[in-house]
Order: structure tokens, then sequence, then C-alpha cells
């Protein structure tokens, strides 16, 4: 966040001084009274934890909280609060293998997850409940295939597909690059529930796609034409050059067509 | 019903057969005189044999592939811009509202037999067609085929390439798919940012605003009719002057600037070309069998709301695509006759950058003839190593547009390589402002020192690999003269502009090497009927000769 400070009439260093110490006096005394008033109150909401909210309990305590603090209100330059933001957020970054992260970076990266199989899904779903009983936020529907609804409506879900997300992330689902060193992934492995996930939370610089931008109906449809890219079996042939488009085209013809027909040339002119 | 054939009729029957060929051509010519002395030269006339010499068939092969396949399209492409809704066999996109063009597309694609295939060869025929050209000119340019008498066949050239880059883009147009859609909004913007003229060409050209609906149909008759018929034009002259002229050829044995050496048209030269056509065909019939190429199936139909990152023209357009990514945004604004006039940025990349391009390569044989004052006729190619300022001008250009080939696709570039897109941004800025220089300075070092690797081995013969000591000790390796030598052991060869052998086996004084297509294939036992000769440094017995230019 970078707010800009309106400019002020030059003070004198030392009002300057005793006015920062008085704030900065008035701050702590503030943060003090505000943790003794909430802080407790937080633990003592006295809504016991779900058994599967307190299983996540012991799983964050043990993978998350070094970087997203102790009642996941985040950490200073190490992981940012996870308070709202929901099951939805928790499922793509845990399911993704994004969470929790080895190593600062600009984006977390997606990588093979910390669990597999049932045991991946018992603790997406335990550190889900955890955050979302702590704080609310997006949830997720239930199942594994959500574009079920969406049977027959892949077209429409091409049309605000290629409204809302091939700017980012190209017409094929390949990805691309964003300024300053983004980038956004291919969908090529995405599974439904990262998807919906993906939109209802919207990780990073992707925008987030709330019930009221896109109605769970045309997120499930959007979901099924990202199942038919990933399915589309490229009619064109046996390679489809990564879907890049005219560039991997440009680079096959020089590497393919132009280099065989030039070893034809060799060929034929030293025949005699 | 039976027939008898009695033997001797049988006999005149073959025999008959037998003269068919005879009493056909006599028959022919009886009627149309053909058996001049003029078809006599012309079936004779001398074709010299180099691999490089086939480059510009390839893009003449492919081009008689464009041509094919192209028809086929037309006869199920619609270039109107109706909206229809789209319920063909493409699920995925039904119930869609998009334009005829479009939906003709996807019906060729997915409902004509064999069509997506040969809407891939047309596509891939047009990518071989231009890296075709791009290769022929550079081949041209290196070898300076490109002097003096054929200065006109040069500017043909260039011509050829812009109209062949026409007919590309036009076509890429056609589909009115998301990808092309972009592409024709660029163009137009490219048009507009022209002074004066942009505004009312770009509003003449698509009757009003973009996109609208006449540009379509427009596009359709320049690609299928108008280009195509000049460029066969260009084609038919381009040939009949190099058959005039004749083509060039490399230095070497019993070759000179007045003659020429190679082989016969009818049936040596035919036949290899006959064969080249199909190997073209087929390599471009597997291209389209197995690499998809232009999916618009999932690009979507063109709407301006629409777009994508990853979108690239195609790679012949890609350097202008690059250089309007790199150019800073400099907006030009001044008042004119108490009116303001603004020059958009796009101008600078867009219009005048390939402008400047194309005037170099128009200028470059004019301007070094009147530098060498050279006014005299070349039929003799150059190695490029023997004129190392053309190389080096050369390889500065191919680097330059090089740099910006690749900047335009540096979205997909840094997304693949996961760089950041500013820092290729930034690499092409420094990268196309710095490495063309260097690219020179490099060539032409490399290019002085082969140079006197040549005179070296003239002068003190090929290395033998065998090593021997001298009486006082230290070790020498044993030379192989290729000539006669001075009293002093130097060769009295002088260079001739032939490639200088550089091996024991090139020169036949070890095994009969013959050149094999991969790999040298070493043959070692009978004697060779014809001593196999360092090329240009022993007289030889040629295939035909040409004295007649
Ligand atoms: C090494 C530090 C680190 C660890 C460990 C870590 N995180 Fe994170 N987390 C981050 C950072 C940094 C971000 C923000 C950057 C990003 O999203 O790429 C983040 C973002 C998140 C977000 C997205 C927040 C939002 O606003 O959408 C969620 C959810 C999350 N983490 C959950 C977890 C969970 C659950 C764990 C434990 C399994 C975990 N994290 C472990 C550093 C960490
Ligand atoms: C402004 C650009 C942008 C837009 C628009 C956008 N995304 Fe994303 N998307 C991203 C970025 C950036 C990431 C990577 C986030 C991260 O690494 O934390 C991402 C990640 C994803 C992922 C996770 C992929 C994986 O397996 O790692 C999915 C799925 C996804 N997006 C779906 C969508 C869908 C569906 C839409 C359209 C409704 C959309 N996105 C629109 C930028 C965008
Ligand atoms: C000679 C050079 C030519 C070049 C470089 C060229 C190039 C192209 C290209 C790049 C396309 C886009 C293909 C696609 O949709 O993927 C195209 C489409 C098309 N071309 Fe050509 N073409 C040439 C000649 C011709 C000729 C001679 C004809 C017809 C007589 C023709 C007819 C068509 C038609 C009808 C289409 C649209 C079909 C479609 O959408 O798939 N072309 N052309």
């Amino acid at each position: 966040m970078t707010s800009q400070t309106p400019s002020r009439r030059p003070r004198s260093r030392a009002r300057r001084r005793l006015g920062s110490s008085v704030r900065l006096l008035a701050a702590l005394a503030l943060a003090g009274f505000l943790y003794t008033a909430f802080a407790p109150g937080l633990a003592a909401q006295d809504q016991p934890l779900s058994p599967t909210a307190a299983e996540g309990e012991e799983l964050y305590q043990r993978n998350c909280i070094s970087c997203h603090g102790r009642n996941a209100d985040g950490v200073e330059d190490r992981g940012p609060s996870l308070v709202g933001v929901g099951e939805a957020a928790v499922e793509f970054q845990v399911s993704t293998g994004r969470m929790p992260m080895t190593r600062q970076e600009a984006q977390a990266q997606a990588k093979p997850p910390k669990w597999q199989g049932e045991e991946l899904e018992r603790n997406v779903a335990a550190l889900s409940a955890y955050i979302q009983e702590l704080g609310g936020g997006p949830q997720m529907p239930a199942g594994t295939d959500l574009a079920e609804s969406a049977e027959g409506a892949v077209a429409r879900g091409g049309e605000l597909y290629r409204i809302n997300c091939s700017s980012c992330h190209a017409y094929s689902g390949g990805g691309g690059a964003l300024s300053s060193g983004a980038s956004a992934p291919s969908l090529a492995e995405a599974t439904d529930r990262q998807i919906y996930a993906a939109m209802l939370s919207g990780p990073q610089n992707m925008p987030v796609f709330g019930d009221n931008q896109l109605t769970p109906e045309e997120k499930a449809e959007v979901i099924a034409f990202i199942q038919h890219l990933q399915e589309d079996g490229d009619p064109g042939g046996v390679f489809n050059l990564g879907r890049f488009g005219p560039t991997t085209e440009g680079l096959a013809i020089f590497l393919v067509g132009i280099v065989a027909v030039v070893f034809a040339t060799l060929w034929i002119a030293g025949k005699s | 019903m039976t027939i008898t054939v009695r033997p001797s009729a049988l006999k005149r029957r073959r025999q008959q057969l037998r003269d068919m060929p005879a009493a056909t051509g006599r028959g022919l010519d009886d009627r149309l005189q053909l058996a001049s002395p003029g078809l006599r030269t012309l079936l004779n006339k001398v074709f010299p044999d180099h691999w490089s010499f086939l480059l510009g068939e390839i893009a003449l092969w492919s081009f008689v592939m464009l041509l094919l396949t192209g028809t086929f399209l037309a006869l199920f492409f619609d270039p109107s811009m109706e909206e229809v809704t789209y319920n063909g066999s493409y699920t995925a996109l039904s119930g869609v509202e998009m334009s005829r063009a479009y939906e003709s597309t996807l019906t060729l694609s997915f409902d004509v037999r064999g069509g997506l295939l040969i809407r891939q060869m047309h596509h891939w025929s047009a990518l071989l067609f231009l890296a075709a050209i791009v290769v022929h000119f550079l081949r041209i340019f290196f070898t300076g085929a490109y002097r003096k008498p054929r200065e006109i066949n040069y500017l043909i050239g260039v011509a050829m390439f812009w109209l062949a880059f026409l007919l590309g883009f036009t076509g890429y147009t056609l589909p009115d798919d998301a990808l092309s859609g972009s592409g024709l909004r660029i163009a137009h913007a490219i048009i507009l940012s022209i002074p004066v003229l942009g505004t009312w060409t770009a509003s003449a050209l698509f009757d009003g605003d973009f996109p609208g609906t006449a540009i379509m149909p427009r596009v359709f008759i320049l690609h299928v009719f108008l280009l195509p018929l000049a460029l066969l034009g260009l084609i038919t002259a381009h040939l009949l002057i190099m058959f005039k002229q004749m083509h060039t050829q490399w230095p070497g044995a019993g070759r000179s600037n007045r003659n020429v050496v190679g082989e016969r048209f009818f049936p040596r030269y035919i036949s290899k070309q006959t064969s080249f056509l199909l190997i073209v065909f087929g390599v471009i019939a597997a291209l389209g069998g197995l690499f998809q190429i232009n999916p618009v199936w999932l690009f979507g139909p063109y709407k301006a709301a629409v777009v994508s990152v990853a979108t690239q023209p195609d790679w012949y357009v890609l350097f202008l695509e690059g250089s309007t990514r790199l150019f800073p945004s400099w907006e030009i604004r001044f008042p004119l006759f108490g009116e303001h006039f603004t020059i958009p940025t796009l101008f600078w990349p867009g219009v005048v950058l390939p402008g400047i391009l194309t005037t170099l390569v128009v200028a470059y044989p004019f301007y070094e003839a009147r530098k060498l004052k050279d006014k005299q006729i070349h039929n003799l190619l150059q190695r490029p190593r023997d004129v190392p300022v053309r190389t080096g001008l050369g390889a500065m250009g191919v680097t330059f547009w090089l740099v910006l080939t690749l900047s335009g696709a540096n979205d997909v570039i840094a997304s693949t390589f996961d760089i950041s897109l500013n820092a290729t941004t930034w690499a092409g800025r420094i990268g196309a402002v710095v490495l063309p220089p260097l690219a020179y300075w490099v060539t032409h070092r490399v290019c002085l020192g082969l140079q006197q690797h040549d005179r070296q081995v003239l002068s003190h013969g090929v290395e033998t690999g065998i090593l021997r000591r001298r009486p006082d000790g230290g070790f020498m390796e044993v030379h192989q003269p290729l000539g006669p030598t001075d009293p002093h052991g130097h060769g009295e060869l002088e260079y001739t502009g032939a490639p200088v052998p550089k091996k024991m086996n090139r020169l036949g004084a070890l095994a009969p090497a013959t050149r094999g297509f991969l790999a040298p294939v070493e043959r070692p036992s009978t004697p060779p009927t014809e001593p196999p000769t360092p090329n240009g440094y022993e007289g030889t017995e040629v295939a035909g000769t040409d004295q007649s230019r």
C-alpha cells in the first residue's frame, strides 16, 4: 500500500519530534487497549471450533503460523492477514501447492502440494474450516465437478472466458506475462475447484470475481469452457506447438519447414 | 464375340506402339514447327548446380501450393460480415453470434471433408513462402548476386516480398477471429497515424469507421485476386529475366564471367526440379497434417471487448510488432496553418521504420557499385568472407531484424522463460541499438580471419597431421602443397574466389572421398573415373558449358 501523505506546512524539528512521540505513545496505548478488548474476545467468542476446524488450527500452527501470525492476523513482511479471506482462498492456495510457501518470492509459485491424495483433501478441508470459522469470507460449493450444472453451456462459458479471463490467461488458457515480473499461469492443470476458488479469491494480480460479477451459474459455465480447453485434443494435428499461436508457428516454419527443405536442396544438388 | 488376331497383325501393332512417341513428335512438329534451333537452345540451357540456388525454388513451389490450396478454400469461404448464429459441429461455439466470414472458416475446418488439412497446408505454405523469400534474399545479398546486370531482378524481389507480406496479412485477416481482428485493428491504427493522408485513406479503405462491414470483402478481393495476380506477374518477370541473364555461378574450375557450367535444362535440370517440387509439397503436407496452425476456433469471433495476452501476428509481421513495442511513446504535436496536428507514436515504428529499412535494402546495390566505381558485368558470385564490409552490414541488418522480431514476441518469451516483461522490453531497446554494430564488428573480423587462413593454406599447403622431428629435436607438421611451389616451398596458386581445400581428403591425396549427405562417405576402393578435384584448382571436364554469355 502506498498512500501519499498530503503535504503539510513545515514545522520546527522539535515540534515534529514531540508530535511524533506523542502519536507513538497514543498508538501504543490504543493498540494495547484494542488488544485487551478484542484478542481475548476472539478466543472467548466462545463459539468453540468445530472438530474439523480444530484439526485445522493444529495444522495451521504447525505450517502457517510463522508467516501468517498467531491469530492469522498476519506478520509484517512475511505474510498477509488471513482474517476474512475465506475458505476459497485457503483451498486455492493449499491445493495448488502455493501454500505453505517455502521461500519469500514476489509471487508464490504453484508447486506439488505439501500433502498428497486424501491427506491433502482432509487437510485442505481442515485448514479451510479453520480460516472460515475464524473470520468468514467467500465459501466454496461442494463437489468436484463444478461444471455439472453448465452442461451444454460451454459456448456461453467461452464468451465469458474471452471477456473476463483471456486478457491474462490467453485464448488458449496457456497463460502469459503481465507487467512488472508477474505472470498468469497456464490453466492446463487446474481442477474445477481450483478454478472456482481462484475466481472467488482473486489471488495476487488476479481480480476477484465475486458472485455479483460472475454468478455461480456463470462460474460453472466458465469452468465448463476451461474443461473444454483442457480436453480439446487439438483437431489440427499431433503437435499443437504449445498453443502459443504465431510465435511458435514462426519458430516451427524455420526449425522444421526450412530445415527440411534445405536438407532436400543439399541432397538434390549433391546428386548427379 | 471372338476376335482372332493373326500373329503378323500383333507384331505390327507392337511396332506401331513402339513408334508412337516418334510419330507423335513428328506429327506435332509438322504442325507447329517445334524443332527449331530455338527449342534446342532452350532445352540445352545450362543451369549451375548448387544447393543455395534452390532457395528461390522453395518460394516458387510454395507459391504454387498456395494457389492450389487457396483455390480450394475460396470455394467454401464467404467474406461476408453479416451476423449469424453458429450451429455447426464445433459445439464449444454453438449459438455464438459471429460474422459469416468466421462461421465459414469454422465450417471449412470442421464440416468440409479435408478442409482443416487444406486450411493448415495453406497457412503453412504461406509461412514457408515468406521464409523462403527471406532466406533466398539473404543468399542473394551475401553472395553479391544483385550486382550488375541483375539489379532489376533484385528490385523485383524486394517488391515481391512486400506483396507476399500483404498477401499473408490479408489472408491472416480473412477468418475474422479475435486474433486477426486485433491485427486488423493495429493495421487500421497504423494507417491512421500517417499524417494528412491517414484519416482519409483509412476511411476510404474501411468505408467509414473500424471495422465496418465493407472491409472484409475488399480484403478478400485483394487476397484472392489482385495481390496473387500482381505477384504472379512479378514472378513471371523475375523468372524470364533470370532465364535471359542466366544464373550466376560460384567461381571454380572452368567457370568464368562469360560462361555457365552446370546441367542442361532438359532432362537433368527439369527432372531435379520436379522432384524438388514434390519434396516441397510433401513437406507442406506433412506440416499441415501434423502441426496445428492458427486454431481460430480457440480464439472466438472478433469482438472489440476481447483481448488476450500473447496476441501476435504471423512471424513475418513480428518485426513491426516488435518495433511498436520497443519504441518509446513520443507523440508529436505542432500547430500548422492555425490547426493542430499530431503525429501519433505509431507512425515512427509502423510506417517510418519499414520505409527506412526498405529504402536501405533497395539502395544498397547502387550505393555499393558507386562506391567501388564498379560498372562491370558480374556473373560470378563472391564468397561472403571476401567482402567483409558487405557481409558485416548484412549481419548488422539481420541482427537488428532479429531483435525486433524477438521483441514482438517478448510476452511469450517472458512467460516461457520466467523473465519480467519489462526486462525483456529494455533488453530489446538496448539490444536494438548495441547488438547490430557488435554483429558488424564480429562478422568483419571473422571474414578477415577466414580470408587469411585461405591465403595461408594456398601458400603453405594443407595440414597433413603428420609430425616430423627436425634434426634440432623440434617437431614440425608436414604440409601438403596444393600445387607447384617456388624454391622456398611456398605455393604459387593465386586465390580465385573459390573454396580452398583444407583437409587432405578434399584433395584426393588420401582416398577418394565422396561428400555424403550428412557426413562424408569415404569409399577408399576403386580409383574414380574422374579425378576428384579441389574446386577451382585443376581443370575438369564439366557436364555442360554454355559459352553464350
Ligand atoms: C514462508 C511464509 C508463508 C508460509 C509458511 C505460509 N504462507 Fe500463506 N502467504 C504468504 C505470503 C507472502 C502470501 C502473499 C503472497 C501471495 O499470495 O503470493 C500468502 C498468502 C496466503 C493466502 C492468500 C491470502 C489472500 O489474501 O488471498 C492464503 C489463503 C494463505 N497464504 C494460506 C496459507 C496457509 C493455509 C499456510 C499453511 C499451510 C500458509 N499460507 C503458509 C506466506 C506464507
Ligand atoms: C488481471 C489478470 C487476470 C485475470 C483477468 C484472470 N486471472 Fe486468473 N490468475 C492471474 C494470476 C496473476 C494468477 C496467479 C496467482 C498466483 O500465482 O497466486 C492467476 C491464477 C489463476 C488460476 C490458478 C492456476 C493454477 O493452477 O495455478 C486459475 C484457475 C485462474 N487464474 C482462473 C481464472 C479465471 C477462470 C479467470 C476469468 C474469470 C481469470 N483467472 C482471470 C491473473 C488473472
Ligand atoms: C500467394 C500467396 C498467398 C498467401 C501468402 C496466403 C496466405 C493466407 C493466410 C495466412 C491465410 C489465413 C489462413 C487461416 O485461416 O489459417 C489465408 C487464408 C485464405 N486464403 Fe490465402 N494466401 C495466398 C494465396 C491465396 C490464393 C491464390 C487464394 C485463392 C485463390 C487464397 C485463398 C484464401 C482463402 C479463401 C482464405 C481464407 C480461408 C480460411 O479462413 O481458412 N489464398 N491465406
